[in-house]
């Protein structure tokens, strides 16, 4: 376990560190299910719970950040007999991405009932946990979680003597990055190719089976059994006025101690990476991406001064996205790095927008021939052009996603890409600092 | 031809988790369900899945090439997937894929000529904290380097 500083408290990944932290009994030894009791045996209003949420200052942790409490209040009214929906994304593919997986391993029964409470706050009777296809582990947990909260009462007809029903189901995947856009996500439960679709209408209006429904992360809900029972107000103050509550942050790549650490938003990076370890065998740090390959990389002296929230990493040029946090040291090639982000991107592109569709392999190709030593000048140019004709020409976020790492490291680390230029080839390469290199796409 | 029992009966619980006016929502789960079984999805196959959900065929070949999951074609016993997304390369994941094309004589999309192995470079596992990963089966072999690839696959029939 790492050492946390004694002031800070485990919100989503509570007794992660416990002997079989994912039992019923261990999350009722926890508190367990004494939020959803609050609400449904306490009478609490849906609009009561909604208010408690958008208190909290709970933004939405799969990387949009969006206000959870806001995206519940567009739900319209449940009518009779017509089913609404909530979904939960449980995909986790964004890559440096780990932490709903130890959510949904150690402390999957925070996540069930979360969705109870998101649920019954929506008035949705029926859920879906949309786990990736690969994720074995974590759906054996979720599923034994989902089948004891049946067998205790949590889950079905009347809980709580309240008149309330939920059913929550899991949709497994089938291996791809796409389906965790959250209309993609949809068309996937539907039994579709996961193609985003287009806004409007938004899945409030028109979700899974063409009914009102809300997608949230695994983060999100499992934020929500404490806020109800500690209160909105609580979960604000851990963390900042505008980015309430904790976060967890998956440190990933050149530190000491990889791994998932939950942290006050707020916190400065610096603090996040002494809890790593530090940077690996005591190098420099060079770069990091804060929050997923989606989100621009920042060069170390920038991140160094910056704190982790929505606000502070906006102004830093950079996003929290999923709290990914890929640190690089002193002996990575950025262009390699790009390189191998390219190709990830040009791979998982789902191909229904043009400018994504050619523009990844566009862009892949071209560093591509910068990493191996054809490269022009003129390249950087027409990387960043088009960059430029991608972004903003899509129909989902998939086309900004792609262009921030290749804009934000010509950005910082131009002349790192002049240097493979002027010097036909990757000069890391050369004086076996690094190892080989990536091979070719398509 | 058609579909074993234990396929049918994976694909029958699917069907309760959906609207029954809503058979393709089952169409993800029922071929995995296939492949678990059968090792990979073959035409017939697909046809007997749509078949089965009383949906035509193009609905179900569409899930079945869209998702990288889904075996077209057949592979090894034991199927090896290797992460070299950024964080796996940061901790040289190079070295992994060396020694696993090494050990197995074959490149990424090749299968043994004994049938016992195929191997396959995947987009990242969502298991970053112990990179690099491998995936084989239903498990996560994390941290893995040259050393513990020859213990994996010693361990493997």
């Amino acid at each position: 376990m790492p050492s946390y500083p004694d002031d800070y408290e485990l919100v989503t990944l509570a007794g992660a560190f416990e002997e079989e932290p994912h039992t019923l009994q261990a999350y009722l030894d926890r508190g367990g299910y004494t939020a959803v009791a609050k609400v449904l045996e306490g009478g609490m209003a849906r609009d009561e719970v909604i208010a408690e949420v958008k208190a909290s200052g709970l933004r939405g942790r799969g990387g949009a950040g969006f206000p959870t409490g806001l995206k519940w209040s567009f739900m319209p009214p449940a009518e009779g007999g017509q089913p609404q929906y909530l979904a939960c994304n449980a995909d986790e593919a964004e890559p440096g991405t780990f932490k709903d997986r130890d959510i949904m391993r150690y402390n999957p029964h925070q996540l069930v009932e979360g969705m109870i409470i998101g649920g019954y706050a929506i008035g949705a009777t029926v859920g879906y946990i949309y786990i990736r296809g690969e994720f074995w582990e974590p759906y054996v947990r979720v599923q034994r979680a989902i089948d004891e909260a049946y067998a205790a009462g949590y889950l079905g007809r009347d809980l709580f003597d309240s008149g309330v029903d939920f059913d929550l189901h899991i949709h497994r995947g089938a291996g791809a990055y796409i389906a965790g856009e959250e209309t993609a996500m949809l068309e996937s439960i539907e039994g579709k190719k996961a193609l985003p679709r287009f806004k409007p209408p938004f899945p409030a209006n028109y979700g899974i089976f063409g009914r009102p429904t809300t997608v949230n992360n695994v983060e999100t809900l499992a934020s929500v059994p404490p806020i109800i029972n500690r209160g909105g107000q609580w979960f604000l103050e851990l963390g900042t006025p505008k980015s309430g509550g904790t976060k967890i942050f998956s440190v990933s790549g050149h530190v000491a101690w990889p791994g998932n650490y939950e942290v006050p938003m707020g916190t400065p990076f610096a603090e996040l990476l002494e809890l790593a370890g530090g940077v690996r065998d005591g190098n420099r740090l060079k770069a990091v991406i804060p929050g997923g390959p989606s989100v621009p990389m920042v060069p170390a002296e920038t991140i160094l001064e910056t704190r982790l929230d929505y606000e502070a990493l906006g102004e830093a040029g950079t996003m929290l996205g999923a709290g990914s946090v890929i640190v690089m040291d002193e002996t990575t090639c950025i262009v390699r790095a790009v390189e191998r982000l390219a190709k990830f991107f040009f791979h998982e592109s789902c191909g229904q927008c043009t400018p994504c569709r050619e523009g990844s392999g566009w862009l892949h190709r071209v560093i591509h021939r910068i990493e191996n030593g054809a490269g022009r000048l003129e390249d950087l140019d027409t990387l960043l052009h088009v960059g430029s004709r991608i972004e903003g020409h899509t129909i989902c976020a998939f086309g900004e996603a792609e262009v921030a790492p290749v804009a934000s490291s010509i950005e910082h680390f131009r002349e790192e890409y002049e240097a493979h230029i002027h010097g036909k080839g990757c000069p890391m390469a050369a004086s076996g600092r690094v190892s080989r290199r990536v091979a070719e796409a398509g | 031809m058609e579909l074993p029992e234990p396929v049918t009966r994976r694909i029958d619980q699917a069907r309760t988790r959906y609207p029954a006016e809503e058979p393709r929502a089952a169409v993800i789960e029922a071929l995995h369900a296939a492949q678990d079984e059968l090792g990979w999805l073959d035409q017939p196959t697909l046809d007997a899945v749509a078949d089965y959900l009383g949906l035509e065929p193009i609905k179900v070949y569409e899930a079945a090439t869209f998702y990288d999951m889904f075996n077209r074609e057949p592979v090894g016993r034991h199927h090896v997937r290797v992460c070299t997304n950024i964080s796996c390369w940061l901790c040289d994941s190079d070295a992994v894929t060396d020694r696993l094309r090494e050990r197995l004589g074959i490149d990424f999309g090749e299968t043994t000529s004994d049938g016992r192995f195929t191997l396959t470079e995947v987009e990242c596992l969502g298991a970053c904290g112990g990179a690099p990963v491998i995936w084989i089966g239903r498990s996560y072999y994390e941290n893995a380097t040259p050393e513990r690839v020859e213990e994996i696959l010693d361990g493997l029939e």
